[in-house]
């Protein structure tokens, strides 16, 4: 080995020393590779479940849709079983848990951001949401089970739609305020302070102004909350949501919303506990089902957030 | 007058979430107190979980959950913290954009979805090929499903808390000469390690109460055996719950099998709570603040 005395001779050395390590870099490589590997496993496990999902569910997808789509299940057997009666409940829940949830969660969050001094109120408020957040959707179903059912059945008239909803949107309550906590707070003061120089009143502050800007992160956390509300089914089982098979006779749109209920993932639940392979294929078709309204719903949230979303 | 009303007007609606929060725990309580109090002592330590029979052991149901839980950990800390890594410290901008929303998109799978996908996917064509006996309801499949359902939850918070490191860190290892590896490992990984063990832990959490995928894929009945076996089926106190609440309408009433509902759902509640609230710990007191 030379003695190393000048500058080049330094920077040469050094050089050659990177080009060698550069080629030997075994763990930095493997490390990478196993990076991409493990994102590469998510998002396959993604692709192999829908393939599945189309692939089991082929023979009902292609040879009944419309029925599969459009008739109840008031038969005991797989070949005419369809899961028009989970899509009504499905939508019946959806619009009650948007009914329930969405105002208590705005108003939660524009309390949070807006009115709020800071006091132990609002902090008990806001550890309230964070530790809801992380309960378990079953524990939802007991809550609908012991007071939306039974407590306050006058209103709900037992185990109906209005009960799953209720129930559905104590759930998503936490999701929502915590989006619309984040959207207010990124809609910057000067819109405030702008619309109190023109003499507004807080109130025509905040709804003229305040929430219009932030709607459409608003709308995005709401799209979101619905679309995990459609696809539970724990909280809808303990709240009753019927799992056999049943029967609407002639009940009215209007009627059916204090009548037995059933919801499509519950449909799915049910669908995948019969045993036999004809079974598992209306399982799997009403799984494909209930993905592409979840994923179309999700994208449409993603879109939203991309095309109307303002950056301050 | 009018601000005034609308203060009152927000923080009634906030005192609702309030209340929500209230009526889970006077519920859960309420019952679960009438359970522990009617109870036999050695009803709650027998063979399984048999609620019909008097049978009430809990342990079993703890045991399971512990073991699905920790096979759906196996599945989702390396590729959850794996995919976290990698988007945030190597993947381009062109691959980031597409992969960030398509693990966004696996986030939103139902859990009955997967709940079927274990039963119709992964025991009968991956696990069948490796275990020869395993049976067509078992732990194993529960777990690699809700592992599948954990992946993006670890993934985004701890890709949240990689990307929260400032830069400078990255361009000061760097600038001393280390190779990407090392930056990762020894700079950027311990500075967000507060929000990636949260993320860890809240995973946890949410294996521990996913109800569906274990109702259809392993625990499916309401009765569970006591059976280390992870290619046996058992139960675990969600599916518990579920089966239960299938059959609310025969065991309505003060009958102890309604009233252990709600003695699990305590027992759950009390679990992730805890799980939860040591996540919000770990990340106040371990964050490096920038």
């Amino acid at each position: 080995m030379s003695v190393i005395t000048t500058p080049a001779q330094i920077a040469e050395q050094v050089a050659r020393q990177v080009a060698r390590d550069g080629r030997k870099d075994v763990s930095g490589t493997l490390f990478r590779s196993a990076l991409a590997l493990a994102t590469l496993a998510s998002v396959l496990s993604l692709g192999v479940l829908l393939v599945v999902m189309v692939v089991d569910g082929w023979s009902v997808l292609t040879g009944r849709l419309g029925q599969f789509l459009g008739s109840g299940f008031s038969q005991r057997s797989a070949a005419d079983a369809g899961v028009f009666h989970g899509i009504l409940g499905s939508l019946q829940i959806a619009l009650l848990t948007a009914v329930f949830a969405i105002p208590v969660g705005v108003g939660t969050a524009v309390y949070l951001v807006e009115y709020s001094r800071g006091g132990w109120f609002a902090r008990l408020v806001e550890l309230n949401i964070r530790n809801l957040a992380g309960v378990p959707s079953i524990v939802y179903g007991l809550l609908g089970l012991a007071v939306f059912v039974k407590t306050l059945g006058a209103f709900t008239q037992g185990k109906t739609v209005i009960a799953g909803g209720m129930t559905l949107a104590a759930m998503v309550l936490p999701l929502i305020v915590i989006a619309s906590i984040e959207a207010l707070r990124a809609v910057p003061q000067q819109l405030r302070e702008a619309a109190y120089g023109v003499g507004a009143t807080q109130w025509e502050a905040v709804t003229r102004q305040v929430l219009p800007a932030a709607l459409p992160a608003v709308l995005t956390g709401i799209v979101l909350a619905l679309s995990r509300a459609l696809g539970e089914a724990a909280p809808l089982i303990l709240v009753g949501a019927a799992t056999g098979f049943i029967s609407f006779g002639d009940a009215s749109l209007a009627e059916s919303f204090t009548g037995p209920f059933t919801a499509v993932p519950v449909l799915i639940f049910n669908f995948a506990r019969q045993p036999g392979a004809d079974w598992s294929e209306n399982a799997a078709a009403a799984s494909v089902v209930i993905l592409a309204v979840v994923l179309v719903v999700n994208g449409l949230a993603l879109y939203l957030r991309q095309r109307f979303e303002r950056r301050w | 007058m009018r601000a005034s009303g609308a203060r009152l007007l927000f923080a009634s609606a906030a005192g609702l979430t309030v209340l929500v929060s209230v009526l889970i725990l006077w519920t859960i309580g309420r019952e679960a107190w009438g359970f522990v109090s009617e109870v036999e002592f050695d009803q709650l330590f027998s063979i399984g979980w048999f609620p019909r029979r008097g049978l009430f052991d809990v342990g079993t149901l703890l045991v399971n959950t512990l073991e699905i839980s920790g096979v759906a950990m196996v599945v989702s800390v390396p590729a959850g913290l794996g995919a976290a890594l990698y988007l945030s410290e190597y993947a381009r901008p062109g691959v980031r954009r597409v992969i960030k929303p398509t693990l966004e998109l696996l986030a939103s799978v139902p859990s009955v979805v997967l709940g079927v996908f274990a039963i119709s996917f992964i025991t009968p064509n991956v696990l069948s090929a490796f275990i020869a006996d395993i049976n067509f309801f078992n732990k194993l499949a529960a777990g690699i499903a809700v592992g599948l359902l954990v992946v993006p939850l670890i993934a985004s918070i701890s890709e949240d808390a990689l990307r929260a490191v400032p830069n400078s860190l990255r361009e000061a290892s760097a600038g001393l000469g280390a190779r990407q590896i090392t930056t990762t490992v020894r700079v950027v990984a311990p500075a967000a390690l507060s929000g990636m063990t949260a993320a860890v832990v809240v995973g946890f959490s949410r294996a521990v109460g996913e109800t569906m995928v274990v109702t259809i894929a392993s625990g499916g009945g309401d009765t569970s055996l006591f059976s280390l076996s992870l290619t046996e089926s058992g139960g675990t106190l969600t599916s518990a719950m579920a089966a239960l609440g299938l059959g609310t309408d025969q065991v309505a009433g003060s009958d102890l099998a309604f009233q252990s509902l709600f003695f699990l759902g305590a027992v759950l509640f009390v679990i992730t709570l805890g799980l939860n609230m040591m996540g919000n710990g770990i990340v106040n007191r371990l964050r490096e603040r920038y």
